[in-house]
C-alpha cells in the first residue's frame, strides 16, 4: 500500500476542504477502498477519514415522512432497524444478502454506494482497464466476462456496479445528499452513478472534495412496504456477488398494480431502474402474464458485452420471479437467506 | 519452543482401550484460545519482513526491476534479485530425487508462469516490505504464453501421479465395445484447482553460523530438511524445523516449494531473522495446484446392463519445466468389473506453476468423470444407478485381478442408501419438486482411495516413573495426529493416554514420513505401534529375566501391558507395574524404535483400497438455474477407525471438497496472458456454511489383516471420490441436463425452464 | 507522520504511537502486539479468519486501518475466556469438533459470539449458517461448527433464564 496523509477532519466543511486536493480519497469503513489500496488498484496521497465525522450515524424520519439516513450508518445496523425494514423491506433484504455479516458491521451506507466494480480487470494491475487508467483500453472486453454488463455498457468499458442496496434503494427514488466545495446540493440516486461512455473512469456525479452525507427515501417509497422484494442469484448460497439481482415492489390496490417499482443488479454500471417494464403493469392486475411482459420490456435494450447473453435470459427471469414473490406479498419475518432463491426452505418433496 | 501443553478436553471420553474411542481433540484447547502457534504467529528478536514480488506474465523475461525506488521506501533493508542473493549449494533446477519438484530461487531472470517469485524485498515492518514489492515495478520482455488443454503437440508422460504406468489394458476394448448393447461416449473438463489451505504458506527462519532455526508448516518434515540440507550445503543435524500445526496442507505443504527456501535466503542475505508469508493471490502459481483435465470415457454395456468395456483417456497438463501429471483415469481401475478396460493419458506443456498433489489427486478428478459416465450408462440402460453399479460390483481388483485385502462396499452402498432413502428415488429425471416448487435430484457416487503405506519411524520409552513416551515427527495438518496418534501411542505401550507423553511436529525426532496420501495415520501409526511393541518387549525381558519378578519365566507364555502393568498372559494376577520392573532393575528408562512400512507381500497379494458410497440431494431453481445441496449421506469403509469423532470429521470435509469440485471451484485463467484472473478467495469460490447441508456419515466397519498391523486405511481423501459425482449426478436427476463441464453452473441450466 | 492512538484490547487499556498510517488492526494485532491467536486467511475481507469484535460488533481486522480505530475497544480470541473458564462457544467447538486445523477456529469463534450478541439467528440452523457465511473453513468443518453454535446458544439461553427466574 502507497504511503498516505491520514488526516481526521473535525467537520464536514473540514473534510470536504481536505478531499478537495488531488489525490485524496474518502475512507470511511475502508472495505473497500483498503482492499482497492492493498492491491494497488488505488494510490491515493491522502485519506480523509470521515468515520469521526459527527451527526452522519442517524436515521431520522423527516416531518414529511421521508426518510433519512446518515451516510455513516453502518449496513447492518440500517438493515436491522426495525422502522427501518418494516417500511423497506425490500431493501434491508438487499442489504443482508450482500458480503457478510463482518463487512456489513463495518460498511458503510455511503461507501456502499460509492464502491467500485469487483471487474477482475479493473483489480488486475498488469491489465488495461479505461476506468482504472483512462484510455489504456480494456482487456474485459475480449476476456473472462461472464459476470460484465449486458446493459448500458460501452466499448470502453462493460463493467457493472456491483452494489445490492444500490438496486431497491433506485427503485424507490432514493435521494442522494451530497456537501461539496460549494455547498450541499442532491440528486436522485439514479443519477449518482454514471454509465461509461467514452470515459469510464468517471464514475459518478460527484466532484473532487463531495462527500455523500446521507441518502433520503421520499415518502411514496413507505407505500410499497407490503409487496417489496429482492432477489440476488449467486454462485454459492451466501458471501457472493450477484450474479444478476433484481428489486420489485409493488402498490396494489384493489386486486390492481397502482405502481411497479422495478430496478436490475449486476447488469450495468449502475442500479438499472426500468421504468419501461414499470408502466406496463400500471392499472393492471399482477399476473404472470403482465409480469413476464414487463419482464421482457426490462431487457428489450441489453445486448450481451461477452461470453454473458446468458444473464440476459437469467435477467428476465429474475424479474419475472421478484415480480412473483413482491406480489405474493413481503414476508413478516426475513427469510433465513435473504433475498436468496432458496428463501423459503421447506423439506417436503414430491414426486 | 516451549514443550505443547495439550490438553484433555472438555468433554473427554473414553472407556477401555485408546484406539476406537472418540477423543476430543487434546490440542482443541490451544486452538480455540488463540495459542496454537502456527508458523507466521513466531516473532524473533529484530525480526525482518520479507515479501515476495511476483511476475505478472506466464511467459518471457524480467528486464528491470527499480530496486532504488524500493530501497528509497522508508524501511526497506535489502532486496533480493537474481543478481543479489547468496548462493545456493546446489541449482534449484536439479532434480536429485523425484520427490524433488524445480522451484524459483531467484536463479534467473527467465519467467515460466505468472505469480512466479521474482523479486524478495525485505524491510523493517510488514507495510514497507510490502510496499517495496510494488515499487519494484518490474519491466518485462514478454512471449505469447501457453494456456489451456490444447495449448500445444500432445504427448504422453512417461508416468502419471508418482510413478503410476501411463497407460493400463484389459482385454480388448475396442471389440467390448463394439459388442455392447448400448455406449457411452463422453467427455468431462475439469478446471485447475487451488488448495487455498486457509494458512498461507509462511516461514520463520533464523540463521545461527550455520545453523538454521526454521517455522513452518510442513507436511513432510525430513523431507523438507533433507531439501534445505541439499541446498544449502549444511548438514542435517544443523537444521531444525518445528511444524506442530498447520493450518490445511491439502497436498500444497508436503515437498518443498520456492517461498520458504527465498525466506531462509533472504535471512542469510540479510543476517537477521525473517518472516516471510505468502499473500493470497501469491498461492496461484508457486506452491502447486490441481491440473486441468479433459477426460473421454467410451463404456460399452450389454442388454443387461454388464459393462462391456470401459475406456478412460485423460488429458492433462504440466509445467513448461517439471513434470507432475495428474493420474484421472487411473480411477478406473479399481471400481468396475468390466472384461475390457483401458486407461491412458496424454498431456501438453503450459505456463502455469508446476501442478502437485491436491487432496486425492487423480481420484477426484477422475472419480467425477466416471461416476458421471457410470450414470449417464445407468440410464441408457434404464436402470437405478446403485442396481447398476452393483451389476458390476469388481469382486475383485478389475484390471489385477488381485483379490481385495478387504471391500465393505456392498454394505456401504446397502447402509448408506438405506439411511438416505434411496429406493424412493424416480428413475427418471426432472421429476421431483418441493413444497416451495425448487426441483430435486437424487444422484450417488462411489467411493474409493488407494489404502497407502509409506515409511516411518518411532522411539517409545517407559519411564521410571512408569509414564511412558512416544516420539515420532508427525504432522497435524487438522486430521487430528496429536490425538489419533497419540491413542495408538497410549495402546502401544499399554497406558493411560493421559499417562503417555507425546511428541510430534519437529524436525529432530524419528521420520513420521510425509503426511499424505491418506497414509499418515496408518504409517506413523504402525511405527508407533511397533515402537511400543519393542519398548514393552524390553521392559518384558526385563521382568521375565529377574527372579525378584511375579513375572519371572513368563518368557514362552508371554505377558501384556496394560494399564501400565505387564501382566502374564495365561494367569492374568501375577504381573506388576513399569514403575517397580525399572526400579528394581536400576534403570532410569528403557527405549526402543520400531518402522512402519509397506508390506510387499501383502501388496503382492491383495489389492487395497478403500471404499465407500456417497447419496447426494441437490435442489435447484427450476427458472434461476442456482444450486444448493440439501442433504448428502456418505458410507464409508475403511479399515479400523481409531478416532470416530475426527473420522468423521475428515469425511465431511472430504464431501464438502466433492460439492465443492461438481459447484463452485474453478481457477479462471485469461487465456491471453496466463494470469489467473480470480486468485482470490472471494472470487474463487470455495463453499461457504451456507452452501452446506447436514451430512451424515456412516462408518462401516472392516477387519482388514492386510494392509498393515492396525488394519487402518486412511480417510482423507476418499470423501472427495464419490461425492462430487454424486452431487454432479443429482444435478442431472433434479434437472434432466447432464452437464459435462466442471463446475456446474447457472448458466448450463439455464437451458429449460 | 507518527499518531497517538489508544485502543482497549481484551480489556486492558493501550496507549501507542504508530510511525505508520497504514498499519491495519490486524497487523497491529499479530506483528507489533504479538496477539497472534487472530489469523490472516487473505488480507482482503475474503475469509473472516481476522475477525474480531470491535465496540461489540464482529468485523474483518485485515480491513480496518488502526488509525481510524483510535479509541475503539477490541476483543479478539485471547480475550474470551476467562482464565482457565473456556467460553461457551469455545467449549462446545471443542466438544462438537468444530475445527480441524484450526486456522479459521478464532475467527469461527469470535463471529459465533459476535452473531450471538447480534441476536438475529436464535437457534435456527438455517440462519446460523447464513449468519456464519462470512468464516470460510477450508477444512469443512462447517457441520461442527454449526452444532457447536447451537450448542452453545441453547446453553447460553438455558442460564440467561436461570438468571431471569
Ligand atoms: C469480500 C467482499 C464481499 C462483498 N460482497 C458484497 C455484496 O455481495 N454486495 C454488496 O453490495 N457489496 C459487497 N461488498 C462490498 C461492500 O458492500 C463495500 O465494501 C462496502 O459497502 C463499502 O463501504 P465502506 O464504508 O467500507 O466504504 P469504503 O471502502 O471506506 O469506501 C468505498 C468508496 O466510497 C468512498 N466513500 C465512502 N464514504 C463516502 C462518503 N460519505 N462520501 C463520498 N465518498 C465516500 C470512498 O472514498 C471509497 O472510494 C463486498 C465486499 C467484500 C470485501
Ligand atoms: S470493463 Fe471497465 S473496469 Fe473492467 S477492464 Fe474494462 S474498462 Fe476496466
Ligand atoms: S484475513 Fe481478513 S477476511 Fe481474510
Ligand atoms: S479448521 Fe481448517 S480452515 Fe477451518
Amino acid at each position: 500500500m502507497k504511503q498516505f496523509d491520514y488526516v481526521r477532519p473535525a467537520t464536514v466543511a473540514e473534510a470536504v476542504a481536505a478531499a478537495v486536493q488531488p489525490g485524496a480519497a474518502y475512507l470511511a469503513a475502508g472495505t473497500n477502498l483498503l482492499d482497492l489500496m492493498k492491491g494497488g488498484v488505488s494510490r491515493p496521497d491522502r485519506l480523509v477519514d470521515v468515520t469521526h465525522l459527527d451527526g452522519l450515524d442517524a436515521i431520522e424520519t423527516l416531518a414529511d415522512g421521508s426518510l433519512r439516513i446518515g451516510a455513516l450508518v453502518s449496513n447492518a445496523d440500517l438493515a436491522h432497524d426495525p422502522v427501518f425494514a418494516r417500511s423497506y423491506p425490500a431493501v434491508a433484504e438487499a442489504l443482508l444478502s450482500g458480503a457478510s455479516a463482518q463487512l456489513r458491521n463495518a460498511a458503510t451506507v455511503g461507501g456502499n454506494l460509492l464502491q467500485r466494480t469487483r471487474c477482475a480487470y479493473f483489480y488486475d494491475t498488469a491489465s488495461r482497464c479505461n476506468k482504472r487508467e483512462a484510455g489504456s483500453g480494456c482487456d474485459a472486453r475480449d476476456g473472462e466476462n461472464r459476470g460484465h454488463a449486458v446493459l448500458g455498457w460501452s466499448d470502453s468499458c462493460i463493467a457493472t456496479h456491483p452494489s445490492d442496496f444500490c438496486v431497491p434503494l433506485v427503485a424507490l427514488d432514493a435521494v442522494v445528499e451530497i456537501e461539496g466545495k460549494s455547498g450541499r446540493r442532491e440528486i436522485a440516486l439514479d443519477e449518482l452513478h454514471c454509465l461509461p461512455g467514452n470515459s469510464p473512469e468517471r464514475e459518478s456525479a460527484l466532484e473532487p472534495g463531495d462527500i455523500v452525507v446521507a441518502v433520503r427515501l421520499p415518502p411514496a417509497a413507505r407505500g410499497f412496504a407490503a409487496h417489496a422484494r429482492y432477489l440476488k442469484v449467486r454462485d454459492r448460497t451466501s458471501y457472493a456477488f450477484a450474479v444478476v439481482s433484481a428489486a420489485a415492489a409493488l402498490r396494489i390496490e384493489n386486486g390492481k398494480v397502482a405502481e411497479a417499482r422495478i430496478a436490475l443488479g449486476g447488469v450495468a454500471a449502475k442500479p438499472w431502474r426500468v421504468r419501461a417494464a414499470e408502466d406496463v403493469l400500471r392499472g393492471v392486475a399482477p399476473t404472470a402474464d403482465a409480469f413476464q411482459e414487463a419482464a421482457w420490456r426490462a431487457l428489450t435494450d441489453a445486448k450481451p458485452s461477452g461470453d454473458n447473453a446468458f444473464k440476459i435470459e437469467l435477467a428476465r427471469r429474475i424479474v419475472m420471479r421478484a415480480l412473483t414473490l413482491a406480489a405474493a406479498g413481503t414476508p413478516a419475518r426475513l427469510p433465513a437467506l435473504p433475498a436468496s432463491p432458496f428463501a423459503a426452505t421447506s423439506g417436503a418433496i414430491h414426486a | 519452543m516451549p514443550e505443547l501443553n495439550l490438553t484433555s478436553a472438555p468433554a473427554h471420553i473414553r472407556h477401555g482401550s485408546n484406539i476406537g474411542q472418540p477423543l476430543t481433540r487434546r490440542d482443541g484447547v490451544l486452538k480455540v484460545t488463540g495459542q496454537a502457534t502456527y508458523a507466521a504467529d513466531n516473532h524473533l528478536p529484530g525480526m525482518l519482513f520479507a515479501v515476495i514480488a511476483v511476475s505478472s506474465i506466464a511467459h518471457g523475461r524480467v528486464v528491470s526491476l527499480d530496486v532504488t525506488a524500493a530501497k528509497r521506501h522508508p524501511g526497506v533493508v535489502d532486496v533480493m534479485t537474481p543478481d543479489h542473493k547468496p548462493q545456493l549449494a546446489i541449482d534449484p533446477e536439479i532434480k536429485t530425487n523425484p520427490f524433488v519438484f524445480r522451484m524459483e530461487a531467484l536463479q534467473s531472470n527467465e519467467v515460466r508462469y505468472a505469480n512466479q517469485p521474482i523479486a524478495v524485498v525485505i524491510a523493517e515492518t510488514l507495510e514497507a516490505a510490502t510496499e517495496g514489492a510494488v515499487l519494484l515495478a518490474p519491466r518485462y520482455e514478454s512471449l505469447p504464453p501457453l494456456v489451456g488443454l490444447d495449448a500445444g503437440e500432445s504427448f504422453v508422460p512417461p508416468v502419471v501421479g508418482v510413478g503410476n504406468p501411463t497407460e493400463n489394458h484389459l482385454g480388448d476394448v475396442e471389440a467390448g465395445l463394439a459388442s455392447a448393447e448400448k455406449q457411452i461416449d463422453a467427455t468431462y473438463e475439469t478446471p485447475p484447482q487451488y488448495h487455498n489451505a486457509m494458512e498461507p504458506h509462511a516461514i520463520v527462519v533464523q540463521w545461527d553460523g550455520d545453523r538454521l532455526s526454521v517455522d513452518m508448516p510442513t507436511q513432510g518434515l525430513v523431507l523438507s530438511l533433507a531439501r534445505i540440507a541439499e541446498l544449502f550445503g549444511i548438514a542435517h543435524d544443523k537444521i531444525h524445523i518445528r511444524s506442530p500445526f498447520l493450518g490445511g496442507g491439502f497436498g500444497s505443504k508436503g515437498l518443498m516449494g520456492g517461498p520458504p527456501v527465498l525466506g531462509i535466503m533472504a535471512a542469510k542475505l540479510v543476517g537477521r531473522p525473517i518472516k516471510l508469508v505468502l499473500r493470497r493471490e501469491q498461492m496461484y502459481g508457486p506452491v502447486g495446484h490441481r491440473a486441468p483435465t479433459r477426460q473421454r470415457l467410451r463404456i460399452g454395456a450389454d442388454g443387461e446392463g454388464r459393462l462391456t468395456a470401459l475406456d478412460h483417456h485423460a488429458r492433462t497438463v504440466s509445467s513448461t519445466f517439471d513434470d507432475f501429471y495428474e493420474p484421472a483415469a487411473d480411477a478406473s481401475h479399481t471400481l468396475y468389473a468390466a472384461p475390457a478396460i483401458r486407461t491412458s493419458h496424454d498431456a501438453v506443456r503450459v505456463n502455469t506453476g508446476t501442478p502437485l498433489f491436491m487432496r486425492a489427486p487423480g481420484e477426484a478428478t477422475g472419480s467425477i468423470a466416471l461416476e458421471s459416465a457410470i450414470d449417464e450408462m445407468a440410464w441408457a440402460c434404464g436402470m437405478d444407478p446403485l442396481a447398476f453399479r452393483l451389476k458390476n460390483y469388481a469382486e475383485v481388483e478389475p484390471i489385477s485381478g488381485k483379490p481385495f485385502s478387504s471391500k465393505a462396499l456392498r454394505a456401504c452402498y446397502e447402509q448408506g442408501a438405506a439411511r438416505f432413502g434411496w429406493a424412493k428415488r424416480s428413475l427418471q429425471a426432472r421429476q421431483m419438486r418441493d413444497d416451495a416448487g425448487l426441483l430435486v435430484g437424487w444422484g450417488m457416487g462411489t467411493a474409493t482411495f488407494p489404502a497407502l503405506m509409506f515409511q516411518a519411524e518411532a522411539r517409545a520409552a517407559i519411564r521410571r516413573d512408569g509414564t511412558g513416551v512416544m516420539e515420532i515427527g508427525a504432522h497435524d495438518m487438522g486430521q487430528g495426529a496429536w490425538t489419533a496418534l497419540a491413542q495408538i501411542a497410549a495402546d502401544a505401550v499399554g497406558l493411560d493416554i493421559d499417562r503417555v507423553t507425546f511428541k510430534a511436529g519437529t524436525s529432530d525426532l524419528p521420520d513420521a514420513g510425509i503426511a499424505g496420501g491418506s497414509a499418515h495415520t496408518a504409517t506413523a501409526g504402525a511405527a508407533i505401534h511397533s515402537a511400543g511393541a519393542a519398548v514393552i518387549a524390553k521392559l518384558a525381558d526385563l521382568a521375565t529375566g529377574d527372579e525378584r519378578s511375579p513375572l519371572f519365566g513368563a518368557g514362552n507364555a508371554g505377558v501384556i501391558a496394560r494399564d501400565g502393568r505387564l501382566i502374564r498372559r495365561d494367569d492374568e494376577s501375577r504381573g506388576e507395574s513399569y514403575a517397580e520392573i525399572l526400579a528394581r532393575a536400576g534403570v532410569a528408562e528403557v527405549e526402543a524404535r520400531g518402522t512402519g512400512a509397506p508390506n510387499p507381500a501383502a501388496m503382492e497379494e491383495y489389492a487395497m483400497h478403500a471404499h465407500g458410497a456417497v447419496f447426494a440431494e441437490v435442489k435447484v431453481d427450476p427458472e434461476l438455474g442456482q444450486i444448493r445441496v440439501s442433504r448428502m449421506v456418505g458410507a464409508f469403509a475403511a479399515g479400523r477407525i481409531v478416532n470416530p469423532r475426527m473420522v468423521q470429521s475428515q469425511l465431511f470435509g472430504g464431501m464438502i471438497w466433492g460439492m465443492s469440485f461438481a459447484l463452485h471451484e474453478e481457477a479462471i485463467t485469461d487465456r491471453r496472458t496466463g494470469r489467473i484472473m480470480n486468485a482470490n478467495l472471494g472470487e474463487y469460490h470455495v463453499p461457504v456454511n451456507a452452501d452446506v447441508p447436514p451430512l451424515d456419515v456412516i462408518t462401516v466397519d472392516e477387519h482388514d489383516p492386510h494392509v498393515n498391523a492396525l488394519g487402518i486405511k486412511g480417510v482423507g481423501e476418499i470423501g472427495i471420490t464419490g461425492s462430487a459425482g454424486a452431487v454432479a449426478n443429482a444435478v442431472w436427476h433434479a434437472t434432466g441436463v447432464r452437464v459435462r463441464r466442471f463446475p456446474i453452473r447457472i448458466e448450463d441450466l439455464l437451458t429449460q425452464s | 507522520m507518527n499518531h497517538s492512538i489508544s485502543l482497549t484490547v481484551n480489556g486492558a487499556r493501550r496507549d501507542f504511537v504508530l510511525d505508520d498510517p497504514r498499519v491495519t488492526l490486524l497487523d497491529l494485532l499479530r506483528e507489533r502486539l504479538h496477539l497472534t491467536g487472530t489469523k490472516k486467511g487473505c488480507d482482503r475481507g475474503q475469509c473472516g479468519a481476522c475477525t474480531i469484535l470491535v465496540d461489540g460488533k464482529r468485523i474483518n481486522s485485515c480491513l480496518a486501518l488502526a488509525v481510524s480505530h483510535d479509541g475503539a475497544d477490541i476483543l479478539t480470541i485471547e480475550g474470551v475466556a476467562r482464565g482457565d473458564q473456556l467460553h461457551p462457544v469455545q467449549a462446545a467447538f471443542i466438544a462438537h469438533d468444530g475445527f480441524q486445523c484450526g486456522f479459521c477456529t478464532p475467527g469461527q469463534i469470535m463471529s459465533a459470539i459476535g452473531m450471538m450478541q447480534e441476536a438475529q439467528a436464535g437457534s435456527d440452523p438455517e440462519r446460523i449458517r447464513e449468519c456464519m457465511s462470512g468464516n470460510l473453513c477450508r477444512c469443512g468443518a462447517y457441520a461442527g461448527i454449526v452444532d457447536a453454535v447451537l450448542d452453545a446458544q441453547g446453553q447460553m439461553d438455558e442460564s440467561n433464564q436461570r438468571r431471569s427466574a
